[in-house]
Parts: C-alpha cells; structure tokens; sequence
C-alpha cells in the first residue's frame, strides 16, 4: 500500500537530514520525497510517499512525529488530496516523428519548453497517472531524459 | 558588557547546576578549556572519549541528572560515538560537546574535521552544530531540556572554535521555541482506555506486570508500582534495564524474564492471561520470538513514547504519560484482588526452577563471586556491569531493591561500558559502594580508565569474572556452533595485578572458592580503587538460556 505522508517541519538546515536518516535507519520504503517552503518562511513541507501496510504506516507517523523539528505529520488519503507531480522529458524526434510527438503534448496540456534538430523537452505537472499516460505514448519515440520533482500534495478542503 | 562563546558557555553549564564533567581537550576546545580553568566544575579527565561519554552515561543513571561530557573535534568526537548510541538505547539523559573547526574551515577537510552533526544524527535525540555564538546559550538550553524530558536521551552540541572565541553581549535567558508536542490520546479516548484496563485487571485471573527501564526513569514509579502490584496481588517481572524497579526480594517479584530469566518468570509470562508492560518496549531479548510471547494474554501496554506502542507487538490497551502518573493512577483506582491460584503456581514453580549452579571442589564458580557481592555489600552497592556472562550473573544473582542501583548496557550491549560507568556512578554517588562486574575481555576495552580512577580517588571496585573466554560468544559456539571456539579464547591476556599496580590501584588475585568472601571484605575496606581478579571456571555457561528466535518458556539448562 502506498501512502502519502505530508510533514511540517522548521526550516533549517539538517532538517532534511534528519528525516531522511530516520526512514533510512528504520527501513523504511520512501518512493519519493519532495521539500518545499510554505506560505511560512519558517516552515517546510515534506511530502513522502511511503510503501508499506497499515502497521509500517502507523509506525512511520509515530516515529516522525517523534522528531524534534516536526510540526506536524498528516496522512493524506488518495481520493482526498490534491496530488501534483512536475516533469521535464527530452523525448527523441526526427522529422517524421516531430508532428505526433507535438500533438501528445497538446493532448495532454504539456508545454514544449525546447527543441533541437533532434529533440522536443516538454514541460507537465499533472497527477502521477497523466505523467505515467504520457511517459507510456511517448516510450516509442525514445525519451533520451526527465527529472521529475516527486510529488507534493495538500488536503482537499471541499471534501473535509 | 561583551562575553566570549566559551564564557557563555561555562555560565550555561553553572545556570543548568552543572558541578561535574567529564572530558577529554583538543586543539579546538582550547578557549573552553581555558575559561573551564578558573570555573567551579570539576572536570573528571579521562584517558580516552569513550571513557569519558560511559562515566557521564553512568553518572545520569545513578543520579538521575543530566550526564555532561566533552571532546575535541574529529577524532575526538567520533570516539563519542559508541558511548551516544549507548545513551540512546537506553533512553540516557547524556549532553555531550564536541569541539569543531572554525566556521570558515568547515566542509573543506581541515586538519581533525569531522561531520559529527552528520555522523551522530541516528544515535541521539536531538543534535546541533552552533554556527553563531548568538545562538550558543539558546542551543544549550533546549539540549538539557531535551535530554532530560519525555523519553531522556543523549543530545549532542557541536562548537566550532571560532563560536567560542568570538564576543558578543550578554545573551538573555532564552525562551525555549521547542515545538510543542500534541498528546497521543485525546481525553475521551483515554479514559476509555484507562476503563479498558480497570475491567482487564478486574477480569484477570493470572496477570502479570513487566516492568522496564522506564520505571527507572520516572522517578518514585517504583513506589506506585509496589502499591499496584501488592493491591491487585500481580506478580512483577522487570527486564534487564528494569532491575532495581521492583525489589527482587518481595514475594511477587518474579526477577528478570528473557533470554536469560527466571524459569519462573517466562513460564509466568507464557500462561499468564493478562500482561501489563510498563516503561517496556517488547526487545528481542525479552520477547524471543514475538508471535510465541505472552499468547494467552491481554496485553496492556504503559509508555512514555507512543512509537513504542504496537512496534513489535498488537496491544489490547494502552495509556501513554509518564510511568509513575500511570501507576499511581492504576493504583488508586484498581479494586483490590487475591489471584490465590496463581500467586501459588508461580510459588510451586519458583520452588520446582531456582537459580542455581554446579558447586565444584576448588573451582570459583562465578555465580558465587556475585552472589558473595551481594552478599557482602548487604544488597546496598550500585552494581555496574560489562557485558556478555558477567552482565547475566549480575543480573540473575544480585538482588536489586533499588532504582538508579542497577547499571548496564542493556540495549547496546557496550562492552568496555561498565567500568568507567562505575567511575561516573561513584562521582555522583561518592557514599555508595560501587562495584563493576567485569569480564576480562570488556575490562580491557577501557582498561587505561584506571588512571582516571586512581589519579581522582574515585573509590570503585572492578570485579573481573576472568575465565580467559569471551565467555557468552563462547557459549555460543559451544551450543550452536560445534564447539569450535574461533577467536574467543583471549590468549595473552596480562596480569591484571601488575596492571592495577602500575597504575597505583591495588589488585587482588584470588584463586580459591574460599578466597573469595575475605577478597570482598577487604577490596571494600579500601579507601581506594581495587581490581579484584577472580580466576573462575572457565567454561561456566550462563543458564537457563533461551535459545534465539524461540519462545522464552522453551529453555535450555546445563545437562547434568
């Protein structure tokens, strides 16, 4: 089972470290982690995703939230968070191929940030499925690089 | 008026009634050595790091206060590191400070750089590196807040030298900023809980109580325990770091459980139908196997620190808080129970499986060295203790009565640990006897503390089980590795008299069973320091023992 885990922690230098040492040394799963500072300067968000069933998930909440820096530790249910991933992808084209690859783009809403003789970089943040549904059209055409930001996620407030 | 780093620094120790330290300088502790020369501390100086972090351990243990020690940068700092991880497993109210190269010589590989900020991150509660003296005294501050509240632990300070050097006005008394932390159980969920409970203990027919270390820690819990147990008549098993919570003396006191309890304490364990852990936290020293623990029981679990609670085993109950505010709670409000049945199996089995040991002509069996101990010191000594055979006999053969009495590596399993704890122990404790229970192999790890010992007048008394054996990785091999005893006969061994004499300390070997009670006598007469070098059987196991990965009411005794 997946979770998402949002962590508020202070925000300062080791912080990471230190949560991250924590996941490690209780061997934990971490699928990705994603750091970013709040509408509080002071205050960074720490989104985990997390493998593991409902014990592993009990047991990571607790340890987290046993951390000095830690304001607060929330699971975020799937169907009740707004959950966004952003991609970079170099996808291989030749002039055959330029046309197609543009027109997925467009079909997904992905912005083509660069191209060369032979490459389109496209730019999406969507949900993990739509990054997955592109990823999967455009395998074809060879994608040569990506950087994904892993995921960052808040709760739903309409369905609080 | 301005104030350097290492004045403030010095004046935050006094303001947290800091009288004792123990240390170890280095180039880049310079200025707080130097500010430490005039101040009214005394700083016990050891001959090496660990020794000095294991006598701050054992000082916070034997008082309850916050151990306090130093090291230089580097090398300095990463020999603290076995001595954190010691305090941290064992839940050790430790502060420890390192020095560090100056601010703009960090990350560069200086000359005794090292990144302890880093490197300690997974063995303390907390760490910091202080990068400007405006924050030293606040840092401070929360570190001997943190080491002491909730769940004690070790918290470790980093101080580049330019920090201590630099001036700036005198810093206020900080407000601590520390994240407030939310309680685990909302207050209409624990009184369910605390229901819970009362009807479980009402209900049972054979409970029991294990208790752990953090009945130690939370002082006057062993009170609160005693009124609990006797009033609902629960028998009270205490684990290794819980020795001393319970008197081993009372009739519902059950001794240690585990690896290498009582019979009767794991057959308890094993039948009964209601366990209460308090201050406990199921370690696969206790539990053996988890899935075969306690299988017939409810279990209740009491605990300071609500990651413990379902870590290793599903609780039917459970109440978070310090151990004695839970305790006192149960107490006064449980209703008075007999268990007549129970209280006289565990009686018949106490009878039917004693502690005991082969008494052999003209062989010291070690047993018999704790049990003279014991003996001798009324029951009264602060018993520190290495670890492997030694820490067991200790364990299993001195009766402890008293919290704070009992000092061991529990989690860890430091050998080199026990000595210079004693040291610590008998600085915080200067009126009690106190004796480490040595094995030769962990004597040697921190062997050079002698000095210490000696030049300060720290009056312990190191009792060396020596049977020439890494005994317990010995017994090992001898039970489950066919009796090839690769690399744990210690070969080489010195003499251990000459050893205490070149270092000014007496040193008494004894070689006969009747030796030993006079050796005792006479090591406590001294006013001084004394290795007491017991030659005992050297292929003496420690039993009964659970063999790993088994249920604990399945044991292994000697064959006869």
């Amino acid at each position: 089972m997946r979770h998402i885990i949002s962590v508020l922690v202070r925000n300062h230098p080791g912080v990471l470290s230190h949560v991250v040492g924590l996941f490690t040394r209780r061997s934990y799963n971490i699928e990705s982690l994603a750091a970013g500072v709040t509408e509080n300067p002071d205050v960074t968000r720490i989104t985990i995703v997390v493998t593991g069933d409902d014990l592993v998930l009990d047991q990571v909440m607790k340890q987290v939230n046993k951390l000095v820096d830690v304001l607060n530790v929330t699971d975020l249910k799937y169907d009740q968070a707004i959950t966004r991933e952003l991609a970079i992808i170099t996808v291989k084209t030749t002039l055959q191929t330029r046309g197609s690859v543009i027109e997925i783009a467009n079909v997904f809403g992905a912005k083509v940030v660069d191209m060369s003789e032979d490459t389109i970089t496209l730019e999406l943040s969507g949900t993990e499925r739509v990054l997955q549904n592109l990823m999967r059209l455009l395998n074809p055409f060879g994608i040569s690089e990506m950087a994904r930001t892993g995921m960052i996620a808040l709760a739903m407030k309409s369905s609080e | 008026m301005k104030k350097t780093g290492a004045k403030i620094f010095v004046e935050t120790l006094l303001e947290h009634g800091v009288n004792t330290m123990f240390g170890y300088p280095g180039g880049v502790l310079l200025p707080i050595y130097d500010e430490l020369y005039h101040a009214p501390i005394r700083h016990i100086l050891s001959r090496h790091e660990q020794g000095a972090i294991h006598a701050a351990d054992g000082y916070a243990r034997a008082t309850g206060k916050v151990g306090v020690c130093m090291a230089t940068s580097g090398p300095g700092a990463t020999n603290l590191v076995t001595g954190l991880a010691t305090a941290f497993m064992d839940s050790v109210p430790v502060v420890a400070f390192t020095g560090q190269v100056s601010t703009h010589l960090l990350g560069i590989d200086s000359f005794q750089e090292a990144d302890i900020y880093g490197i300690s991150i997974p063995v303390t509660k907390y760490n910091y590196l202080v990068k400007e003296t405006s924050r030293l005294k606040e840092v401070m501050y929360e570190a001997f807040h943190l080491a002491i509240s909730g769940r004690p632990g070790p918290v470790l300070i980093d101080l580049p030298k330019d920090v201590q050097t630099i001036q700036i006005d005198d810093p206020p008394v900080p407000a601590l900023t520390l994240p407030q932390r939310r309680p685990h159980l909302d207050p209409v969920e624990r009184d369910r809980q605390l229901e819970k409970i009362l009807s479980l203990i009402r209900d049972a027919k054979r409970p029991v109580i294990y208790a752990g270390g953090g009945v130690i820690k939370s002082d006057k819990a062993h009170e609160a325990l005693l009124r609990l147990a006797e009033k609902a008549q629960m028998p009270v098993t205490t684990t290794l770091m819980g020795k001393g919570g319970f008197p081993e003396t009372h009739s519902l006191s059950l001794g240690m459980l585990g690896m290498h309890g009582t019979r009767y304490a794991n057959y308890a364990v094993a039948k009964c139908d209601l366990l209460i852990a308090v201050g406990a936290r199921f370690d696969d020293r206790v539990t053996g196997e988890p899935s075969t623990f306690a299988k017939e029981a409810k279990i209740v679990h009491l605990d300071i620190d609500p990651a413990e609670v379902g870590k290793i085993i599903q609780v039917d109950a459970c109440l978070i808080g310090q151990a004695r505010d839970l305790l006192q709670e149960l107490a006064d409000r449980v209703e008075p129970q007999a268990h007549e049945e129970w209280i006289s199996q565990i009686a018949q089995w106490k009878r039917d499986f004693p502690l005991s040991y082969p008494k052999k002509e003209g062989v010291i069996s070690p047993q018999y060295v704790v049990e003279q101990i014991y003996e001798k010191t009324r029951g009264e000594a602060i018993i520190t203790t290495e670890v492997g055979q030694n820490q067991m006999w200790a364990a299993q053969y001195f009766k402890s009565t008293r919290p704070r009495t009992f000092i061991t590596s529990g989690g860890l399993g430091t050998m080199g640990y026990g000595f210079p704890a004693a040291i610590g122990a008998k600085i915080g404790c200067p009126d009690r006897i106190v004796f480490d229970i040595a094995g030769d192999g962990s004597f040697q790890m921190n062997i050079q503390e002698l000095a210490t010992a000696v030049y300060n007048k720290v009056n312990v008394k190191i009792a060396i089980l020596n049977n020439g054996f890494l005994g317990m990785v010995r017994q090992w091999q001898e039970l489950f590795y066919g009796r090839r005893y690769s690399q744990t006969t210690l070969n080489g061994n010195p003499d251990f008299i000459k050893i205490a004499e070149g270092y000014g300390a007496l040193g008494i070997r004894v070689e006969k069973p009747e030796d030993v009670p006079s050796a005792i006598e006479r090591a406590i007469a001294e006013d001084h320091p004394v290795v007491i070098d017991f030659h005992v059987d050297p292929e003496e196991n420690v039993y009964p023992m659970v063999p790993p990965g088994g249920a604990i009411h399945n044991m292994l005794d000697r064959k006869e």
